[in-house]
């Protein structure tokens, strides 16, 4: 594989490859010396078209701990308004001989298009509405982790996964449901019904507004990240009821199936979709996810861009 | 023959309704074939179609403003390629055509450099700001004659301004030629039909209904106004049906469809080629059905390409931040006769009406889309009915090089264009 652009890129094989390697991966993250020397000699340019201190962070330490030299470029603001269009500031970068992008742009399909363009293989790192992958990737980590902590062998099949919150607007959820249709788990879709993307029916999953009705079904609990400024766009009247609705408060995280795991995309808007007794609950998975964020890039570039056998080119 | 050739005899030519003619073109209008003289230049037409030149109602010529993209030369030269004889040019150049000095200067270069009749379309309001009437009227009485008045690009969305619109040109037989866009139900962002694809894409969506809405209020404030109104570019099922509602009531309703909208479905934006975005968008397989249905039937009048060159540099962005827009004037015809007349949707009189005749009387344009008979001005295109080849988007008479059809293979069936008599465009 010469890109990852979506979560539909991967097969099993390469999906579970990737989680394998991430735990090895995360082995060394508790190492002294934390450097491997897999991809000295590569460079990666991490171009962000759009703020994400956490995404960002964790390619770029993803990037050093494999030994590539990471460049960060900070591209806020639209091309557009500089006169430049993406094309050329892709190519521009690409003629110093870049080996990878990882790109996040505020635009559904940037990172495609940067694929067809460039020379450099590319990683999507968030684009607009569309995809995240490696969100997915370290989202199915941690899981895989949870399961495995109540003695479960980790397999997806038979789980099931809800996603709750503004499902229109978040590439997490498309990522997660292009990667659960690999692996194999169930996902559940909660949203009030003007933030289910249309055509929703057609992902093959369980859709509901009832978030009550699911709780004690499902294996892992996400929430989404709900924005202030969809309350101005009519999506909801206002925080207090989509809490009400929608928000993982102590009420519902006392009404889980045992064992449940909590995951949040972060950042959280704690006292909105998620209660602090749910963020900071024992089976709440966000800072594992975290954690997992950097080996699973780490995972990913390896797989990209290693030479050795594993890699997906 | 020669570009500047003012008398040629068109030997054996095919018309559309079946029969065999010459035809002789003598300075500028078709003769009495019997009165060609010996010797006068001949072209063989044995086995070709003769119909009256083709007339766009939707063309964006970009000149004054955007001449890298696109000039009347260049718009013109790519209209002639594509069998027309007239266009009809959009105001939002820069400045906006919204006054009569300003129509005047786009009828001058169209005089001076046109290689068709350039008609100029006036802004309805000043600056297309959508919040006060340009000078309709002076523009109307211009040397430029405007009929054709359209914000495009933009909806006239103020109900009230929309209804004054089209009393106030009621004066001058004009008629306002409205872009169907709720701009709360479709904001400037949306940019994929609405729809399984924009859910999957993480497109912001354009729903239908942000169309249709706007058609069902301007058809009964055409009729509240006893006044015309002209839908561009009709791209959804919904919309057709209040237009047929509408023309079984009664009210003064013309309807236009572009090429893009017969053929490309939403589909083809997955790879977020920006030469595939267009605004409306490309819809989805039922509503081509349902627009293709409508053309068969006359619910739509005319087929209006909404050629939108742009340069290079302006389809280089993000899906949801390039310009919206595609090039139609030279495939246009090839669409047409694929979709319509290779599937037996319709015969070859119906394409004259719906291609030259139906966008000459919308657009009030006296010597185009006439029949091809003796005294009539000689303005036609020969075509090859069973000539296809695979487009070429490089090889173009437009400046630009957003063109959605290439690598297709398609009908080709231009062979030349007479306007005014003389050859424009010769395959």
């Amino acid at each position: 594989m010469r890109h990852l652009l979506s979560a539909a890129d991967l097969d099993l094989a390469q999906a579970t490859s990737i989680l394998d390697l991430a735990e090895e991966m995360q082995q060394v993250q508790s190492r002294p010396v934390k450097k491997l020397p897999a991809l000295r000699g590569r460079t990666i340019v991490n171009i962000f078209f759009e703020d994400s201190t956490r995404t960002r962070t964790s390619f770029e330490i993803a990037g050093k701990w494999l030994s590539a030299d990471t460049i960060n470029v900070s591209a806020k603001g639209s091309s557009v308004s500089k006169g430049e269009s993406l094309r050329d500031t892709m190519l521009t970068l690409d003629a110093m001989g870049v080996d990878a992008f990882v790109i996040r742009h505020s635009s559904s399909g940037a990172a495609a298009q940067a694929a067809g363009w460039v020379k450099a293989q590319v990683v999507n790192a968030g684009d607009g509405q569309h995809e995240h992958p490696t969100q997915a990737l370290l989202d199915a980590y941690s899981m895989r982790q949870h399961f495995r902590t109540l003695g479960d062998p980790g397999e997806f099949a038979g789980k099931r996964i809800a996603i709750v919150g503004d499902l229109l607007h978040s590439r997490v959820v498309r990522s997660n449901v292009l990667l659960q249709r690999t692996l194999g788990g169930e996902v559940v879709l909660v949203a009030p019904p003007t933030l289910l993307p249309t055509g929703i029916d057609s992902w093959g999953c369980e859709v509901t507004s009832d978030f009550d009705a699911v709780l004690d079904s499902c294996d892992i609990v996400m929430m989404l990240r709900v924005q202030r400024e969809r309350m101005a766009g009519g999506f909801f009247p206002t925080e207090r009821e989509y809490t009400e609705r929608y928000g993982l408060t102590e009420e519902r995280l006392a009404a889980l199936k045992p064992g449940a795991g909590i995951c949040h995309p972060g950042p959280m808007n704690r006292g909105v979709e998620i209660s602090s007794a749910a963020a900071d609950a024992a089976n709440s998975l966000v800072l594992e996810q975290v954690a997992a964020g950097v080996a699973i890039r780490m995972s990913v570039l390896y797989h990209l861009l290693g030479s050795d056998e594993g890699a997906m080119k | 023959m020669t570009a500047n050739s003012t008398h040629l005899l068109i030997a054996g030519a095919t018309l559309a309704d079946g029969g065999r003619a010459d035809l002789y073109l003598a300075d500028g209008v078709l003769a009495d074939p019997t009165s060609a003289p010996e010797g006068v230049e001949r072209f063989d037409a044995d086995g070709l179609l003769a119909l009256p030149g083709l007339v766009d109602l939707h063309t964006h010529l970009r000149e004054p403003g955007r001449e890298d993209a696109e000039t009347v030369d260049s718009g013109t030269a790519a209209a002639a390629r594509g069998g027309f004889t007239c266009v009809h040019a959009m105001a939002n150049t820069d400045p906006v055509t919204d006054t009569a000095e300003a129509a005047e200067y786009v009828a001058g270069l169209g005089e001076r450099t046109g290689h068709c009749e350039v008609r100029v379309v006036g802004a309805v309001t000043k600056r297309l700001a959508g919040e006060e009437l340009a000078e309709l009227g002076l523009m109307a009485a211009s040397g430029a004659g405007v009929r054709v008045f359209s914000d495009d690009g933009r909806c006239v969305n103020d109900p009230l301004l929309m209804r004054r619109a089209l009393s106030y040109v009621k004066a001058f037989d004009g008629v306002i030629a409205q872009h169907s866009q709720d701009p709360r139900l479709a904001g400037p962002g949306a940019c994929c039909h609405e729809s399984e694809w924009s859910g999957l894409l993480g497109l912001p969506g354009w729903p239908s209904q942000a169309e249709s809405v706007v058609v069902a209020r301007d058809v009964q404030l055409a009729e509240l106004t006893d006044s015309r109104v002209h839908v561009c570019h009709v791209s959804t099922a919904e919309s057709v049906d209040v237009i047929r509602w509408a023309k079984k009531r009664g009210i003064k309703v013309t309807a236009e469809v572009t090429p893009h909208h017969l053929l490309l479905d939403t589909p083809l934006v997955a790879g977020y080629d920006t030469t595939f975005k267009v605004n409306p968008p490309l819809r989805t397989s039922e509503h081509l059905e349902a627009v293709r249905e409508a053309l068969a039937d006359g619910t739509i009048d005319a087929v209006g390409t909404d050629h939108a060159p742009h340069a290079r540099q302006d389809k280089d962005h993000p899906f949801d931040v390039a310009l919206p827009g595609m090039l139609g004037l030279e495939q246009a015809l090839g669409v047409v006769v694929e979709v319509m007349v290779n599937s037996g949707r319709m015969d070859w009189a119906t394409l004259v009406e719906r291609m030259s005749s139906a966008p000459a009387r919308i657009g009030g344009v006296a010597g185009q889309g006439r029949p091809l008979l003796t005294g009539e001005p000689a303005n036609l295109v020969l075509v090859d009915p069973s000539a296809r080849a695979v487009v070429d988007a490089a090889a173009s008479a437009s400046r630009a090089r957003n063109n959605p059809y290439h690598g297709r293979d398609l009908p080709d069936p231009v062979v030349a264009t007479f306007w005014r008599g003389r050859i424009t465009h010769r395959r």
